[in-house]
């Protein structure tokens, strides 16, 4: 152990079990109200321009959605497209492999683009699992019932029943595909629990979840008869008769030329923007998570949902510092693991959801109870250690194998002192609006995952998130094909990016033609700035 | 960044792509990359530890061992010296795992090389995740792709034991196919998950769902019991 976290650790305090004392509705409105960010008035702004006018949202969503195009002007298209399929699909994420494999299947010409890798995304990172209700007793309406509650009752009830219903379905997909979850002794999937709902729903693949999800169907969509760009993040998207999407210019990283894509139907699967870091927060997100699709969907025109909320997750580590928003899965909280402030006493039920627990550590920080940090932030202790005390030695080393891997590089073992834990921005709630076919305001343009928005409400339960991308990544790539069928031939003399031309008219007049940033950024920029 | 410098106080000197630089201690191999100017785009994914884009090389000063780690989860230091290896080439199967009828078998036809492993443990001294994978590689030719599964779940796929290996396979792309065969070929079907299909299928269900969609939104917060 190194010195620094050696005396870091000499002063962890004695910890005392007893249990915090329950919250009543009052307590918890209270608390979100009082230190969640979604509900503090500081750092945010009021959108002026475009479909959302109006909403406040946080200042950094503000600057990524009233900005400038990455294209400078004059914008002119080339005589022709560079490509022209039937589906475009942006990401390669979850959703997007899920809808391309899907597309491909009913024979569809399809292209797939994306920022980084193929996989490259926040679902390769999801440790948790996914949310199926398999177990007795429990139902999909139970599923619903407990999503609802954790959203706030904001959830899309309509989405939300597809979700519910068609999980299991999707399971059945992914077990086929030869993806290996957790199994109980008599074969059965194996069933956890996760914060905020009343039955254990969680299937998962030890804490490597999304790693085993991707890895395989990687392979899949690699073997599939499609082609796939990689380093190659769309920027803008293009207009076609009627307003209706019809394409996007591509910008080839290595390259650095735009590459023009024609197409009958385009699936924006771009996940989200904790590389945005709101608010000043540390990310548990991939590198690319930079909330490309919501700008370029936003200049055509679509609605978006849910914008203004974000998901904290309470459990990112805060020491030591290079580590900084490295996600500890929920699931430990599920295990039994416990949190202490600095005075080690406990101080909210470690399953109320996501967001409450979040706010009650950003409470005790705020409040002076939070545990210093040799470069001056502050944090709380997550203690897995009971783990091992409840359900005998061992047990955090075999359900927790990828927390224990990764602290230990870090020279923290997490089965003998407690990691130390801080809010990180996690999950974009919100994101465009879709309907049940995964379709937006805008004709053609589908989304699906985490840049879609009004399944989750305001607050995501665990694990929603891999069935979204799994159930509505099928249906947009059901969708697509059929539209690409459907929708009648136009020409590329029909294409244009005058919406952009016209969104920056837009924007000069609302801004009094003061700068405003351009995005996608595509990616955060670390550098040191006089490196 | 400035949080590590503010933590340490100390600078260590590293090389990256054969340029000497001073970074501060408590930086990861893709933090000095940045603190030193770089714009890492190939190489750089999850920043997690999960998704083996960022495969590394280096050595330390005054030792001849070649190593390899992950540099978005591998600290410098003093004297280190590193490059990354952006992407390995391999050659994967082309295969549909729901069409396999012989897996066992058919591991040869798609990875014959597999079986040309000559024990020297090279690729189980090199994987950054403390896979023994030559024992995995040895599991899949003698067909216990349970065995496999169990030894290699935490691979990130990175392919630095590719780089090592002196009859030139795969084994992380070995290993894939063996578990992916087990999973879907070998495990029994989850009865959990054929009760509740049936059930859905057979509108258990639809009745109550539909009762819940045909309420007002305040009627439905309450009988979902929405808090706040």
């Amino acid at each position: 152990m190194s010195d620094l976290i050696e005396e870091f650790y000499a002063r962890v305090p004695v910890m005392d079990e007893t249990p915090a004392p329950s919250l009543s509705s009052e307590d918890r409105q209270k608390l979100l109200t009082h230190f969640y960010p979604d509900y503090r008035p500081e750092g945010k702004a009021t959108l002026r321009v475009g479909p959302n006018a109006g909403t406040v949202v946080p200042e950094e969503i503000a600057a990524l959605l009233e900005s400038r195009s990455r294209l400078q002007g004059p914008r002119t298209l080339p005589e022709n497209p560079d490509r022209e399929v039937d589906i475009l699909i942006i990401g390669g994420g979850g959703a997007g492999i899920t809808a391309a494999l899907h597309a491909v299947e009913q024979g569809a010409d399809v292209l797939l683009a994306t920022k980084l890798r193929v996989g490259d995304s926040n679902t390769v990172m999801a440790e948790g699992g996914i949310q199926s209700a398999l177990g007795e007793g429990d139902s999909p309406v139970e599923h619903f019932r407990d999503t609802f509650r954790g959203g706030h009752g904001a959830n899309d009830p309509t989405l939300l029943s597809i979700l519910v219903q068609e999980g299991p379905r999707m399971v059945e997909w992914l077990i086929s595909r030869g993806i290996l979850f957790d199994r109980d002794p008599q074969g059965n999937l194996s069933l956890r629990k996760g914060g905020g709902t009343s039955r254990p729903r969680l299937i998962s693949a030890k804490d490597y979840t999304g790693l085993e999800l991707v890895r395989v169907l990687k392979e899949d969509v690699v073997n599939a008869p499609l082609e796939i760009l990689e380093f190659s993040p769309a920027v803008e998207l293009l207009q076609g008769p009627g307003g209706a999407c019809a394409g996007a210019v591509l910008w080839d990283l290595d390259s650095r030329k735009h590459i023009f894509v024609k197409s009958r139907t385009t699936i924006l699967a771009t996940g989200g923007s904790g590389r945005l870091h709101i608010g000043g927060f540390a990310t548990s997100n991939h590198f690319g998570a930079t909330g490309d699709g919501l700008s370029m969907a936003y200049r055509l025109g679509a609605k978006l949902v849910h914008v203004d909320s974000f998901q904290y997750h309470p459990t990112g580590v805060i020491f030591p510092s290079e580590m900084a928003g490295m996600l500890i899965t929920e699931a430990v909280r599920g295990a039994g693991a416990r949190m202490y402030n600095t005075l080690g006493r406990r101080f909210v039920n470690e399953l109320e959801t996501r967001d409450v627990v979040a706010s009650a550590i950003i409470r005790e920080c705020a409040e002076g109870r939070g545990v210093p940090t040799p470069s001056g932030a502050s944090g709380v202790y997550l203690d897995l250690a009971s783990i091992d005390r409840d359900a005998g030695e061992g047990t955090v080393a075999k359900r927790f194998p990828n927390i224990v891997k990764l602290m230990t590089r870090h020279n923290v073992d997490p089965t003998k002192v407690p990691i130390l834990v801080y809010p990180t921005l996690h999950y974009q709630n919100g994101g465009v609006q879709t309907d049940a076919q995964s379709r937006t305001a805008i004709p053609h343009l589908l989304v699906a995952g985490e840049a879609s928005g009004g399944l989750h409400g305001t607050n995501r339960l665990m694990g929603n998130s891999l069935l979204e991308l799994f159930v509505f990544g099928r249906r947009a790539g059901l969708e697509a094909a059929q539209e690409a069928r459907e929708r009648p031939p136009f020409s590329w003399k029909e294409v244009s990016i005058a919406h952009v031309d016209q969104f920056e008219k837009d924007l000069a007049r609302e801004f009094k033609g003061g700068d405003r940033p351009i995005a996608p950024t595509l990616f955060p920029d670390y550098r040191r700035k006089d490196s | 960044m400035d949080n590590a410098l503010k933590e340490s106080q100390t600078m260590v000197h590293v090389t990256i792509n054969g340029r000497d630089y001073k970074v501060p201690a408590g930086s990861t191999m893709v933090q000095a990359m940045w603190y030193t100017g770089h714009e890492v785009i190939h190489g750089i994914g999850c920043l997690g530890g999960v998704c083996g884009a960022c495969a590394s090389v280096y050595r330390m000063k005054g030792d001849f061992r070649l190593r390899n780690a992950l540099a978005c989860q591998t600290l410098v230091q003093d004297g280190m010296s590193f490059s990354m290896l952006d992407s390995y080439p391999i050659q994967r199967a082309h295969y549909d795992v729901a069409a396999l009828s012989d897996p066992k078998e058919e591991l040869f036809t798609f990875y014959p090389e597999s079986a040309t492993c000559r024990n020297c443990n090279a690729c189980t001294e090199v994987c950054p995740q403390g896979i023994d994978v030559r024992d995995a590689v040895w599991r899949a030719n003698f067909g216990d792709f349970k065995a496999v599964a169990d030894l290699t779940m935490s691979c990130v796929m990175c392919g630095l034991c590719v780089s090592r290996c002196i009859a030139e396979m795969a084994p992380h792309e070995i290993a894939l196919y063996a578990r992916r065969a087990y999973g879907a070929k070998e495990l029994p079907y989850p009865e959990n998950l054929k009760i509740r299909l049936d059930e859905i299928v057979a509108g258990t269900f639809s009745k109550e769902m539909d009762r819940l969609l045909g309420l007002s939104t305040g009627e439905l917060k309450k009988e979902c019991e929405v808090k706040s």
